[in-house]
């Protein structure tokens, strides 16, 4: 091979080492060079160039002198080489635009550079999740807790220690929450009005204030507190704290209870705490019969009915008739239909509407009177499935961040010939996958033509970073039926396959 | 735990109020009652020759030539290969050495005292650049400039040091800060603040002008000069912190080229060990990542006191040595160290962080609870031995070191 050397002295002219060796290691890496020093001529520099054979024996060099030397496989490559070092060395520099921000890397650390923090979202692996919130806890911090996997005596005693410290315990598996207009974990972009919300169901607590909020009206602040807090274990004690709080927040009026139905002793005591309030509240316990209320509380069985409640009697997407939508339809499958949920409370919805339309219905996430999947053979029922739940999150993302996880079954529903319909929800916001509806339509392009009838919600607003209406537009240009709700769509997949005379 | 938070008050206290002089330079044998023929003490914690690592080794046999215990270099690595050769570390006898850390009976050391706690440590002095026995260097040349150090320039220092009345060394390292010293990879500031206040005193106890020059020729041109004094001042401001039962602040980092080893006060003279790292850093001419030793020498003390990695931004230049970063990041590092360290040091500050301390005090707590380790400004050796420095660089105190220290601490008190 023939290695071509070039030195350049630069006479009184010094820069600092570093920048130097930086400058070294950019130059060694132009094409067809072989090695590159830039250095001061000091006598052991000298003898490291000479050593590395880059620097003529020749070569007089002093200390305060820069040489430039350059060892490359051809003479163009060696000249062009030192050429660009010199011009780098002339180039006037600029501060990196870029500079990467510096991060805490511990909640006491975060809590001593901006003391006036006042609330630790905490996502890790649940075994470090307790001492992380217990941390957060004893340095007076409010804590969400997304984490999941937490026992339940960890849950407990935080919680205890929470209420003692007067603060908030959002969660263990607290999904969501909009604090102040912030919104937290997987959670929309709401306008801000009079109603609260306090949450035990995440992706229900999204859709509530998402319809709430495309509705014209707003949302305080909407309180998570984790999807075991009405257990009798831990007896509600966060939900009973939140009422607490919305009762003295000037800024709210109306209050939603969202919840899977609670241990009868916890809704007891929330109830009895409701009554005592003097706010008026809408209670939606999903999967649970109607109950016995005090006079300043209503009941809605489903997510919709509870925004509704909420916007005061307001009816939500009453441009969308069912039946008028299913008449247009052709029959198609054997009058079944397959739900496949990101969000775990929509399954839970779409469970109660359909077993109130009379359908059988079976589900991984089963609420009361519905029968557990696999428990029974379920020929000839509804499935709706919850892919939230652990058997399908294992060791992946939640599929409203990573909407991979429907695909193998949403494939397998689209050739299944005894369904009529396929359920599906979209879920937007903060946290949730950039562009939902993109991955899906791709995934349902290459449909057959009798494959069964796709009929999705969206849950989102239109100030969300997906966007609602761009969302909700992408799947109708692939042939999906968009309901205004989740509640609406189950009402259009019963009247398509009632409608078909099945 | 009130055991734990007033045990690292005092601790810090008494890392805060040292007041280290550099009072004095004496041939190893009269500071160190035990230090014996035969022996050599080395950087890190303790290791045995089938361990050590080629450059280490490289050292040793110099040493061992140096002394006269073997006529060359082969049968000098015969003799310590032989098991004749006591090896000790530094740490065990009052002293600290950069890289490998050679310390032996003829051999000159600063002595710096604490003034506070009238407790000494010594160092080396520092050999300059290029081919030299703390990066594994051996041969004529290498020795040669030991046997001045000696002969000739440890004497003549000395005799100026003590004729100043020794020299305040805080003021010195406060002045550097400012200067864009961080005290690891960067004396420059330093070094030549100290030789502004010695060369007077050496022109006035100096009979040889010849010498004279010499010696201040060899000062001013060895931009890491520093370095040795401070690791011996670090030394001596972390000794009286050590042994104050149930405190989580380290008092020692140090690296063979093996292992890396931690001692923490509330654990007195335990080691706690675990595989070096490599550092990430940017090389000379000619080399590359392939002849890199892994991690090496005492010279992380500076780092236990608040600087080097940890007074990172006070030096930008030197950050431009981590691989990703720009100098302009500089203080994320020393920012980072403010999450594992207990207080931030009153008297030497950071201009670019609008006059911070320089992070002081690392909480083996903190680190293990947050995952954020040590960040140590080093030199890199050449892996083989007696060829001596081929880069400079940042590495990573490992986090098992701190893991190991917390259970034992835990133990200690029965909390576990």
């Amino acid at each position: 091979m023939n290695v071509v050397v070039l030195n350049e002295v630069r006479k009184g002219f010094y820069l600092d080492s570093v920048a130097l060796m930086r400058l070294s290691r950019e130059v060694a890496g132009s094409p067809g060079v072989i090695e590159a020093a830039l250095m001061m001529g000091t006598p052991s520099n000298a003898a490291i160039m000479r050593n590395a054979g880059l620097l003529e024996e020749g070569t007089a060099v002093k200390g305060n002198d820069l040489v430039i030397a350059v060892k490359a496989e051809s003479e163009p490559a060696a000249r062009e080489a030192l050429d660009n070092a010199i011009k780098s060395l002339d180039k006037p520099k600029t501060q990196g635009e870029t500079q990467a921000a510096w991060r805490p890397h511990s909640i006491a650390a975060a809590v001593k550079v901006r003391p006036e923090i006042n609330l630790a979202l905490i996502s890790v692996p649940g075994e470090f999740a307790a001492a992380e919130a217990r941390k957060a806890l004893n340095r007076g911090l409010h804590v969400l807790m997304f984490s999941d996997n937490v026992s339940l005596e960890d849950e407990l005693s935080l919680k205890q220690q929470a209420r003692a410290a007067g603060l908030l315990m959002m969660g263990p598996d607290c999904g969501t929450a909009v604090i102040g207009g912030a919104p937290l974990a997987f959670a929309n972009k709401i306008r801000r009005g009079r109603i609260g919300i306090i949450g035990a169901s995440g992706t229900g607590t999204q859709e509530v204030s998402c319809l709430i909020s495309e509705a014209g009206a707003g949302i305080s602040h909407a309180i998570g507190v984790g999807g075991r807090d009405l257990k009798k274990d831990i007896g509600g004690i966060t939900t009973l704290m939140a009422i607490d709080a919305f009762e003295s927040d000037p800024e709210t009026d109306h209050v939603v209870l969202i919840s899977k139905p609670p241990h009868p002793d916890v809704a007891k005591s929330v109830l009895e705490r409701i009554g005592r309030s003097r706010k008026s509240y809408t209670v939606c316990f999903i999967g649970a019969s109607e109950i016995e209320l005090p006079p300043n509380a209503r009941f809605s069985p489903t997510l919709k009915g509870a925004a509704e409640l909420a916007l005061g009697d307001k009816k939500i997407g009453t441009g969308f008739d069912a039946n008028a939508v299913a008449s247009r339809l052709p029959r198609i499958g054997r009058g079944g239909i397959e739900g496949l949920f990101a969000g775990g409370t929509l399954c839970a919805e779409a469970q109660v509407i359909l077993a109130a339309a009379g359908r059988k219905v079976a589900s991984n996430a089963a609420i009361p009177g519905v029968v557990k999947l696999g428990v029974e053979p379920n020929s000839g029922r509804d499935r709706l499935i919850d892919l939230g739940d652990d058997e399908y999150t294992r060791g992946r993302p939640h599929p409203m961040i990573d909407p991979s996880v429907r695909d193998d079954a949403l494939r397998a529903a689209l050739k299944n010939r005894d369904l009529s319909v396929i359920l599906l929800d979209l879920v937007l916001g903060y946290g949730a996958h950039a562009d939902p509806a993109e991955h899906l339509t791709n995934i349902v392009a290459d449909r057959e033509q009798d494959a069964p009838a796709l009929i999705a919600s969206v849950v989102g607003t239109e100030q969300d970073p997906q966007g609602r209406s761009a969302q909700v537009r992408k799947l109708e240009q692939a042939g999906i039926l968009v309901a205004p709700s989740n509640a609406q769509a189950c009402e259009l997949a019963v009247a398509i396959v009632q409608n078909a005379g099945r | 735990m009130k055991l734990i938070e007033d045990a690292n008050q005092q601790a810090l206290a008494r890392i805060l109020e040292g007041e280290p002089r550099l009072i004095d330079i004496v041939p190893a044998r009269e500071l160190i009652p035990g230090l014996r023929e035969r022996m050599i003490l080395h950087a890190g914690p303790p290791i045995s020759w089938d361990r050590m690592c080629g450059p280490m080794r490289g050292a040793v046999a110099g040493a061992i030539v140096f002394e006269g215990w073997a006529r060359d270099l082969p049968t000098a690595t015969k003799l310590a290969a032989s098991g004749e050769i006591e090896f000790h570390p530094n740490h065990h006898f009052g002293a600290v050495g950069p890289m490998t850390g050679m310390t032996t009976m003829s051999m000159p050391l600063f002595v710096v005292e604490n003034a506070r706690f009238s407790n000494r440590a010594y160092c080396a002095i520092n050999e300059g650049l290029g081919k030299v026995m703390r990066f594994g260097g051996n041969d004529a040349s290498v020795l040669k400039r030991l046997a001045w150090l000696r002969d000739v320039f440890g004497p003549t220092l000395g005799k100026a040091i003590r004729a100043a009345g020794g020299i305040d060394l805080k003021s010195i390292v406060a002045r550097g800060l400012s200067m864009g010293d961080e005290l690891h990879q960067r004396n420059l500031a330093c070094s030549s603040v100290f030789l502004r206040e010695i060369a007077p005193w050496m022109a006035r106890t100096s009979t040889d002008n010849a010498v004279l020059a010499e010696c201040l020729a060899f000062i001013g041109q060895n931009d890491q000069f520093f370095l040795n004094i401070a690791m011996a001042m670090g030394k001596a401001i972390t000794d009286p912190a050590n042994g104050i039962r149930g405190s989580t602040i380290v008092t020692t980092m140090c690296r063979n080229g093996t292992d890396f080893g931690i001692r923490v006060s509330g654990l007195g003279e335990q080691w706690f060990t675990a595989p070096v790292e490599m550092p990430e850093g940017l090389y000379f001419a000619g080399y590359s990542e392939k002849d890199a030793n892994p991690d090496m020498g005492d010279s992380a003390i500076v780092e236990t006191i608040g600087l080097g990695g940890f007074a990172m931004a006070a030096a930008p230049a030197v950050a431009g040595f981590v691989g990703a970063g720009a100098p302009s990041e500089a203080g994320n590092f020393t920012r980072s160290m403010g999450e594992i360290t207990v207080a931030q040091n009153p008297e030497w500050t950071i201009a670019a962080m609008d006059f911070a301390g320089v992070p002081t005090g690392i909480d083996i707590r903190l680190v293990v609870d947050s995952g954020v380790v040590p960040v140590i400004n080093t030199g890199i050796a050449h892996r083989e031995p007696g060829i001596g420095q081929v880069g400079a660089g940042v590495v990573k105190a490992p986090l098992a070191c701190f893991q190991q220290a917390i259970v034992a601490i835990a133990k200690d008190l029965s909390v576990s």
